[in-house]
């Protein structure tokens, strides 16, 4: 909606601004313009299904210099992820390639990926997208039923619902592995990655997301609560000799 | 945008346009930094608010969070920050009895029953094999375990039974009510009477119905009942609905997502969802549920009419032949489905409903 004010507003002061005796050539450039872009995004939509896996294999592996470092410097060669870079590997490509356009549209604040995604052409991010969702993600099966003194299992597996809290699983998979192309895996995010992103959504640094799902829920976290989460996916990885960083 | 064309020299007139797209983008952010404060406000003022409220005298039952429940109060007019958000129609706040805690199911043999009885409810096509026909589970639509008020919750019926049923014509006990969520909402084979599968359930109903009372309907139980809607219930616009607020769990198809394994959301309507012959499937009772629970954690944000016009939607697609079929649609319908809420029998787009799908199981 940002986008589109910021789009439309200008022709129509250009259209009315009488005072301005270019308005109406200024109103011309910028109506072309904006058609353009408009085009250019609707193509970018259009064509970007198609993401080559190995295209983004090179991209992930040497980057697109000077702009995009590769990725493997900061998410690991196999994109298992490091301390407070979250893994990419086995990640929905829709969701990868979202999360690269709202960095690069700013609707997600990140000083240090919003140059690298403007970096990227659409057809680099759906190629990227694809490299990594390739990846084997190493989450392992979820558990059978939460321990009830496991205050992060059972937020995991049950939610607080009388908070408003569905169980992470409810969105996430059983064993917060993700679920289509909107919902992330989450099992491999350490605490404080995931905190990062529930004070996004609580300051409206990190957009809301689809329906606002994910900012309706965060604003109803605690510290504690994300803490005791990431704590619970870290143990059942742990306890499960597959469910390591791929590779 | 820039750096599309970085070596670009801008004309006069671009230049014109770059300042007042500039002065308008400023413009832009002094509004919107308006807002984030104002929201901040808002959402501190009514987060202290309630930590006010319920920190000097905690009452037994869990306070409800009624600005955490509430959508976002975008740009109120006259904000107040310390005034809590107009309250949801929040469903914990009507509900007066409130289950014992989910995680105090005691030990022993008999708490061993209740547990098998919870994860069979969670876990029902999975646990419950034979008997279900179908990718859906209790919890889908009794939601949290079959404890959260408004979604038909456990302790809610449990104390309903025995009782007379239009829909059998006879007194049933509960535990032959359970026996129709497995023929109707199940889409499969109801469990012989006595069966571990419907005595664990049994349990499970029966301890989460601690000190309700017998015989009474406790506020919270069902679904709740909606007023008829402002205007007639559209497949059209419930169709909007569905596109714009369903299908991004349940597909655009509707036929849910699955993960690892698991089907995670539930199919709404074809082979794999309840049959013709469960409750869900007549518009008043699935309106209900909506309202109240859907989209899951922001139950409540959808209008009455939207409610209705997306139940509308979902119910006006095939699904599973009700288990009584006589072999005549019409006539089923005239026997079983006598009802201005159900589409059984009803023409929709040209299409004929009832005519139930193929290949379940």
């Amino acid at each position: 909606m940002m986008i589109r004010l910021f789009r439309q507003r200008p022709i129509a002061m250009g259209a009315t601004g009488a005072t301005v005796a270019t308005g109406a050539t200024a109103a011309t450039g910028a109506r072309c313009l904006l058609l353009a872009l408009l085009a250019a995004s609707a193509a970018a939509h259009a064509q970007g299904n198609a993401g080559h896996a190995d295209a983004g294999k090179a991209i992930a592996s040497q980057g697109l210099p000077p702009a995009v470092a590769a990725c493997a410097s900061c998410h690991g060669a196999q994109g298992e992820g490091m301390a407070g870079f979250p893994p990419l590997a086995g990640q929905g490509a829709d969701y990868l390639r979202s999360q690269l356009e709202a960095f690069a549209d700013g609707s997600r604040g990140s000083p240090v990926m919003a140059p690298i995604a403007k970096g990227l052409k659409p057809q680099d991010r759906a190629d990227v997208a694809a490299y990594f969702a390739s990846l084997p993600s190493g989450i392992a099966a979820a558990p059978a039923s939460p321990d009830p003194k496991d205050a992060g299992a059972w937020l995991a597996l049950r939610g607080r619902m009388a908070d408003g809290i569905p169980a992470c699983a409810s969105c996430h998979g059983p064993n917060g592995g993700g679920v289509g192309g909107h919902f992330p895996a989450i099992a491999k995010l350490d605490a404080s990655y995931m905190q990062a992103q529930v004070d996004g959504w609580k300051s409206g640094s990190r957009g809301p997301g689809p329906l606002g799902l994910m900012a309706a829920v965060a604003k109803r976290l605690s510290a504690q609560d994300i803490e005791a989460v990431a704590r619970h996916y870290a143990a059942t990885a742990a306890r499960q000799p597959q469910g390591g960083a791929a590779q | 945008m820039d750096y599309h064309r970085p070596n670009h020299i801008p004309t006069p007139e671009e230049e014109a346009a770059q300042e007042r797209s500039e002065f308008l983008m400023l413009k832009w952010f002094a509004v919107l930094a308006v807002i984030v404060v104002v929201m901040t406000a808002l959402v501190f003022g009514t987060r202290i608010g309630r930590d006010m409220r319920t920190e000097p005298a905690p009452t037994p039952a869990r306070a409800p969070a009624p600005a955490a429940a509430a959508p976002a109060p975008v740009a109120s007019p006259a904000p107040a920050p310390a005034a809590p958000a107009p309250a949801p129609a929040g469903t914990a706040q009507r509900a007066a009895f409130a289950p014992p805690p989910a995680d105090r199911i005691p030990d022993g043999p008999m708490g061993e029953v209740i547990r098998r009885g919870e994860q069979l409810f969670l876990h029902t096509s999975a646990q419950a094999k034979g008997f279900v026909g179908n990718a859906l589970n209790c919890v889908n639509c009794h939601l949290d375990a079959g404890r959260l008020a408004d979604s038909a919750p456990l302790w809610g019926a449990y104390t309903q039974y025995p009782a007379y049923r239009s829909k059998t014509k006879s007194v049933d006990t509960f535990s032959e009510r359970l026996r129709g969520c497995f023929m109707y909402s199940m889409n499969g084979k109801a469990p012989p009477d006595g069966h571990e599968v419907l005595v664990a359930l049994e349990a499970y109903a029966y301890w989460m119905s601690k000190g309700a009372p017998v015989g009474e309907k406790l506020p919270g139980a069902g679904y709740p009942k909606l007023s008829p809607p402002a205007q007639k219930a559209d497949y059209q616009r419930g169709q909007a609905v569905f596109d714009a607020k369903c299908a991004l769990c349940h597909g655009a198809d509707g036929q849910g997502q699955r993960s690892a394994g698991a089907q995670v959301f539930p199919p709404l309507w074809g082979p794999q969802s309840y049959n013709w012959g469960a409750g869900m499937h007549e518009i008043d009772k699935a309106a209900g549920f909506i309202k109240a629970n859907m989209p899951l954690g922001l139950g409540n944000s959808l209008s009455e009419q939207e409610a209705w016009d997306v139940a509308t939607y979902i119910n006006s697609h095939e699904r599973p032949q009700d288990p009584r079929f006589t072999g005549d649609i019409a006539a089923t319908r005239r026997q079983f489905h006598d009802s201005e809420f159900s589409l059984y029998g009803v023409s929709v787009n040209g299409k004929l409903l009832g005519q139930g799908t193929a290949g379940a199981r």
